[in-house]
């Protein structure tokens, strides 16, 4: 009821002042999936909070790192495990109590326990202590010079707002809880929620008493994010002056809305890399045609896989020239990225008949492929475009292509032989690539590991790499790891995504490598 | 209904006196008088043979991996690839499939999805009105109120509800290949009510009269009365539901692709095309959604003329 | 009377029995709603006390009470992807489809009836033929491309429409209307064109067959012969007796229209319960689906119902056929 109040103020309000407000209209495809900003580990929940919370450190949009609610932060001297950092004084949150050390003790704690969807990034975190109200130590379990790195998506709450309103555990969104959390914010972030409809409206205002408000460019006063699914009705919105940002322009759209008068699209390089995974722990899998064995488990056929993958016809075709082929799963924003690596796949479909017939697999085989329809730019079509590939080498692909929320669950639940999925690195660092994917599945890594691939001289390596002080032997020990990873084939690499944000003249930003745009900002014209 | 039983009289006549007779019956005279009518059936009859021999007509085999290049993506109609050099007569898709071997491999889905659908209705509802109308009693009260439950539930609703039950219980391995009979299931069980309720309107209609008294009389069983009897008089309007109802739902399978459980991508039906042609509207490239959203209107309007113009001539009374 | 009542509502309840089957079942057939619940880091111990405390241990027939206990009272529990209460949401969401329906009915009723009466009289005259067979085109092409081809036209091209959405809304009591603003009333149109475009030519077709049927009636010869004009007979006579059963026909559409705004919505992001349970398919969001569904058939039934009685109450005769028409 009270948000509905709001919602008429709001009319009321809108239509009398009007004037200075400069109210920016925002499309994307889809919505953020809870309000809870530690509930979910995904792009457009994290963007949607961002406006409304803030973490210690964010990144602007060139992918540096940035002060927001810490203004610095250093190890300390003298114990390689702890990190101090020292908050922004004066700091309020929307409700007008103060930012303190204590919240952020208690959202990190919060962050850490039982649901949070954020606690793979915070596993090296033993203890956080307020030494004052404005400053505060992290205790690793041994040295982890990355630390600030993986907290760029983590914000900060309100301990007495969270505890007065039962909201302290976090909202269990598998299980279909709600939570106050979950529908109502208490930030410190530039903006505040107006009203919010999931899936229709949401309507945020600046927030007044903001700490940035003469550092920042704050030129939006009013944001109205509504998400449109239908990719030809959110061209048409941009195309017809209805909305006047859209974070997804289809790549076959681009040329036309370019050269629509007061339209703009801007391009960058997204920290983004997709690619195909392949079951080769089991013995034997289900959805191919190899009777007692197990193709994908040999080397060879993961190779051949990979060489019959021409990734130039994909760009050029499928992405429009939107996409950087890719030879290793690593953006190169990426600690760890290597420009030989990335450049080592090759089209060969002879060496790859070759290989296949080396391995016994002359014939080919079928095999199913798992795909995602709404997730990736232009998923499907990759997709599509693998299975003529595949062809040509006799592996007969049979395309499975559904919805993420269908797609993803085959994935975490060891469904799938031969899958696509992509990988966002927010923390900049190959460790959180190699946590995820390369890392044996269990309980605390390679939860996104579908492969079934398993090697414990690599899982040692990896897991000494969160407390590596050295930061050259580092480095080492994780091009060692890549060695391995490409080595064995792990993944077939297809590209890394390039991001595509449409806008009319008056909107000026640039582009966000994480494509999570951050309205402060953003500029109007 | 006013045709007297076609079966007996005119299985006796010669053959060339019956071919005549046929062309001479009111039905046809009425057909050869109908330019609409005339023009649909040629319409469909084309494009039925153009599925039907898609593998004999069509230049290229677009359900076939193996052949397809992705750098002929996005080739217009009649002009050489910048890449390849290829020309194809009605371009190419995103994929660097010919549109015109495309579109014929999948009319003969969506042709093949539609008949089935259509038959799979029709012998539900045929059998089922037929019992209910002559059986009566607690059998005919039980069928009809399970089509009334069935008309409760819009098709596309029933059809994404089959869709997504089948989906559920059958293993990933055979998703893919299940997508068709899938379709086929849930056009056919949402479309069944239509014709169950026609034939046992006439059904209840026709029992009482004469001929099906003395048929009874001399001892005929129930089955042959329906079979024999009754059915012979419920196909006229039977033809005239399974022809709106056939490009009721080939138009549904288009929708269902929309929605995202119509057929699979790289097995492609006219409404996966159209699907897949409506995101390069804004983009020029107009043949990719042109071509088969043409085809699909010619289709679905001819049969739909068809079906029209069948009603008002097996139905005297509206001429 | 009475007892064709309490038998006709003991049907009803019957159907919406099976329906709340088949609702239900969905919980058990598509996905393990204890996958969807626990996640990667699960143990055996867990996956037993959820069970136990959503009840799944307990017999079928048990369950299946208890989901329609809760049903009954409008508990379908917590939506999976929103996180709020089902029934919360779909109240949210129900004002934009009904007020789209609404429309769209209005338009398919209005246009349908005018266009049909214009094509009987004028039976063979060539604009009514072209009407005829222009309607079928209509039908001849799939609602979602229609949508987008009027988005193109009269949102990119000209300019004069919304492409999405229900502009601004006003909020009276706990209902959401876009009628009484103007960017409002603009983005009903394209919707609401597309969705009561296949309805209107139902609806046209059916006035004109009645039409005909009427207007060789022997009353109406006799009116002719008495010299009574063209234009009463038609509009006075022929008419009144068609429009009862096309209001019936298009009072039992009005559930199809629901149904179809499903399509509508999609392509308008039209913030409707249509877009919700496209949503709630795609996101594997039960209990949205089986409410969606509950919802939808207790509409319809109450239609269907109240469609019987009414008939009942005028003409008896008329109830055993009254959708046999095989329009």
């Amino acid at each position: 009821m009270k948000k509905k109040t709001i919602l008429a103020a709001l009319l009321l309000a809108t239509t009398a002042a009007g004037a200075s407000a400069e109210t920016l209209r925002w499309a994307r495809a889809g919505d953020s999936l809870t309000l809870d900003p530690h509930a979910q580990n995904e792009g457009p929940t994290h963007t949607l909070a961002h406006q409304i919370y803030e973490p210690l450190i964010i990144r602007d949009h060139s992918g540096a790192f940035q002060a927001a609610l810490a203004t610095d932060w250093a190890p300390k001297e003298g114990d390689p495990n702890v990190w101090v950092f020292n908050l922004r004084q004066g700091v309020t949150y929307h409700d007008g109590s103060d930012f303190t050390a204590e919240d952020v003790v208690f959202s990190i704690n919060r962050a850490q326990s039982e649901n949070s969807a954020m606690k793979e990034l915070l596993t090296s975190i033993t203890e956080v202590r307020a030494v004052d109200d404005h400053t505060v130590e992290f205790v690793t379990n041994g040295p982890n010079p990355i630390l600030p790195a993986n907290l760029t998506n983590l914000f900060m709450m309100d301990k007495t707002w969270t505890e007065a309103n039962n909201a302290t555990a976090v909202q269990d969104i598998a299980g279909g809880e709600t939570t106050f959390a979950s529908t109502n914010t208490n930030g410190t972030g530039p903006f505040q929620v107006v009203s919010r409809e999931p899936d229709v409206k949401t309507v945020l205002s600046a927030n007044e008493s903001y700490w940035g408000k003469d550092e920042f460019q704050l030129d939006v006063t009013e944001i109205v994010y509504t998400p449109i699914q239908n990719a030809a009705t959110r061209v048409a919105a941009l195309l017809s002056g209805e909305v006047d940002f859209i974070q997804d322009v289809p790549v076959q759209d681009l040329g036309r809305v370019a050269d629509t008068a007061g339209l703009v699209v801007k391009t960058a390089p997204q920290n983004r890399v997709i690619f195909f995974g392949m079951n080769m722990g089991d013995e034997d899998i289900r959805n191919d045609n190899v009777e007692g064995k197990n193709p994908l488990a040999d080397a060879r056929v993961r190779k051949a896989m990979s060489m019959a993958i021409n990734r130039d016809a994909i760009k050029k075709v499928v992405m429009r020239e939107q996409s950087q082929p890719a030879g290793m799963i690593a953006p190169p924003f990426v600690n760890g990225w290597d420009a030989d690596m990335d450049a080592s796949s090759t089209t060969d479909v002879e060496g790859a008949k070759a290989l296949m017939a080396d391995a016994g697999y002359g014939d080919g085989f079928s095999i199913q492929l798992d795909c995602p329809n709404d997730r990736y730019v232009n998923d499907e079509g990759i997709c599509q475009a693998a299975v003529g590939m595949l062809a040509q080498i006799g592996v007969t692909v049979n395309l499975n292509a559904q919805p993420k929320a269908q797609h993803f669950p085959l994935i975490q639940n060891d469904e799938t032989d031969f899958y696509m999925l992509g990988w966002g690195v927010p923390t900049y660092d190959s460790e959180y690539i190699f946590n995820f994917l390369v890392h044996t599945r269990g309980e605390e890594r390679g939860s996104w590991n579908g492969t079934g691939y398993s090697n414990p001289d690599l899982d040692a390596k990896i897991v000494s790499l969160a407390s590596e002080t050295d930061l050259e032997a580092r480095n080492a020990t994780i091009n060692d790891i890549w060695t391995v990873v490409q080595e064995e084939a792990l993944y077939v690499p297809i590209h890394h995504q390039v991001l595509n944000w449409g806008m009319t003249e008056k909107v000026g930003t640039e582009v966000s490598p994480e494509d999570d745009p951050k309205f402060k900002f953003f500029k109007m014209n | 209904m006013t045709d007297a039983p076609l079966s007996e009289t005119q299985v006796s006549a010669p053959a060339p006196s019956r071919i005549k007779r046929i062309w001479e019956s009111d039905f046809m005279w009425s057909f050869r008088h109908a330019p609409v009518a005339i023009v649909s059936a040629i319409v469909v009859l084309v494009l039925v043979l153009a599925a039907v021999f898609a593998p004999l007509i069509a230049p290229f085999d677009p359900f076939n991996p193996a052949t397809l290049n992705l750098m002929n993506g996005f080739t217009p109609p009649g002009e050489a690839n910048a890449f390849t050099g290829d020309t194809f007569f009605l371009g190419t898709d995103d994929q660097g499939r010919d549109v015109f071997s495309t579109i014929l491999y999948g009319m003969r889905i969506s042709l093949f999805v539609g008949f089935s659908a259509v038959l799979l209705a029709m012998l539900i509802g045929v059998t089922l009105g037929l019992i209910a109308g002559y059986l009566g009693g607690w059998t005919e009260s039980i069928i009809m109120r399970i089509a009334d439950v069935q008309l409760t539930f819009p098709s596309i609703l029933v059809a994404m509800l089959i869709f997504g039950i089948a989906k559920g219980v059958t293993p990933a391995e055979y998703r893919d290949q299940m997508a068709i009979w899938v379709l086929i299931l849930a056009i056919g069980l949402s479309d069944w009510v239509q014709f169950a309720r026609v034939v046992r309107g006439t059904t209840l209609v026709e029992k009482n009269k004469e001929y099906v008294q003395a048929a009874k009389l001399i001892g005929r069983s129930r089955f042959s009365i329906m079979l024999r009897h009754i059915l012979p008089n419920v196909l006229n309007p039977v033809l005239v539901i399974a022809t709106i109802s056939l490009a009721l739902a080939i138009i549904a399978e288009a929708t269902l692709s929309f929605l995202g459980v119509g057929a699979p991508p790289t097995k492609p039906s006219l409404g996966t095309l159209i699907r897949i042609g409506q995101e390069f509207m804004f983009s020029g490239e107009w043949w990719i959604l042109l071509f088969p959203a043409a085809t699909l209107l010619a289709l679905a309007l001819s049969i739909n003329l068809l079906g029209d113009w069948l009603r008002d001539a097996l139905n005297p009374r509206l001429r | 009377m009475l007892a064709y009542i309490i038998r006709r509502v003991a049907q009803s309840a019957l159907v919406l029995l099976v329906v709340g089957l088949v609702a239900f079942a969905m919980f058990r057939f598509v996905g393990d709603p204890i996958e969807n619940m626990l996640g990667q880091e699960r143990t055996m111990e867990d996956v037993e006390r959820l069970r136990e405390n959503l009840g799944l241990d307990q017999p079928f027939v048990v369950q299946y009470y208890k989901f329609l206990e809760n049903a009954v009272q409008g508990n379908f529990g917590l939506s999976y992807r929103q996180g709020r209460p089902v029934a919360d949401i779909l109240l949210e969401r129900l004002p934009a489809t009904l007020e789209l329906a609404f429309v769209s009915g209005l338009l398919a009723l209005l246009g349908g009836i005018a266009l049909g009466i214009f094509t009987a009289i004028r039976k063979r005259g060539v604009t009514a033929n072209i009407i005829m067979t222009a309607s079928l085109i209509g039908v001849s092409l799939p609602t979602f491309l229609i949508g987008i081809l009027l988005i193109y036209v009269f949102s990119v091209e000209l300019g004069w429409l919304p492409s999405f959405g229900r502009g601004q809304t006003v909020q009276i009591g706990g209902w959401s209307t876009g009628f009484l603003t103007q960017s409002g009333l603009q983005a009903l149109v394209l919707p609401a064109i597309t969705l009561g475009l296949y309805q209107m030519t139902l609806i046209m077709r059916l006035v004109r067959t009645e039409m005909l049927e009427v207007l060789r009636m022997d009353y109406i010869r006799f009116a002719r012969a008495r010299g009574i004009k063209d234009r009463a007979i038609n509009f006075r006579h022929a008419l009144k007796n068609t429009l009862v059963p096309v209001i019936t026909i298009t009072g039992l559409q009005l559930g199809s229209i629901i149904a179809f705004a499903i399509i509508t919505e999609t392509v308008f992001q039209w913030p409707g319960v249509g877009l919700l349970f496209i949503n709630a398919v795609q996101f594997v969001d039960i209990p949205v689906m089986a409410a969606y569904l509950m919802m939808i058939s207790v509409m319809f039934v109450s239609i269907n119902l109240i469609v019987d009685m009414l008939y009942f109450a005028i003409d008896p005769r008329l109830r055993v056929d009254r959708t046999a028409g095989g329009h």
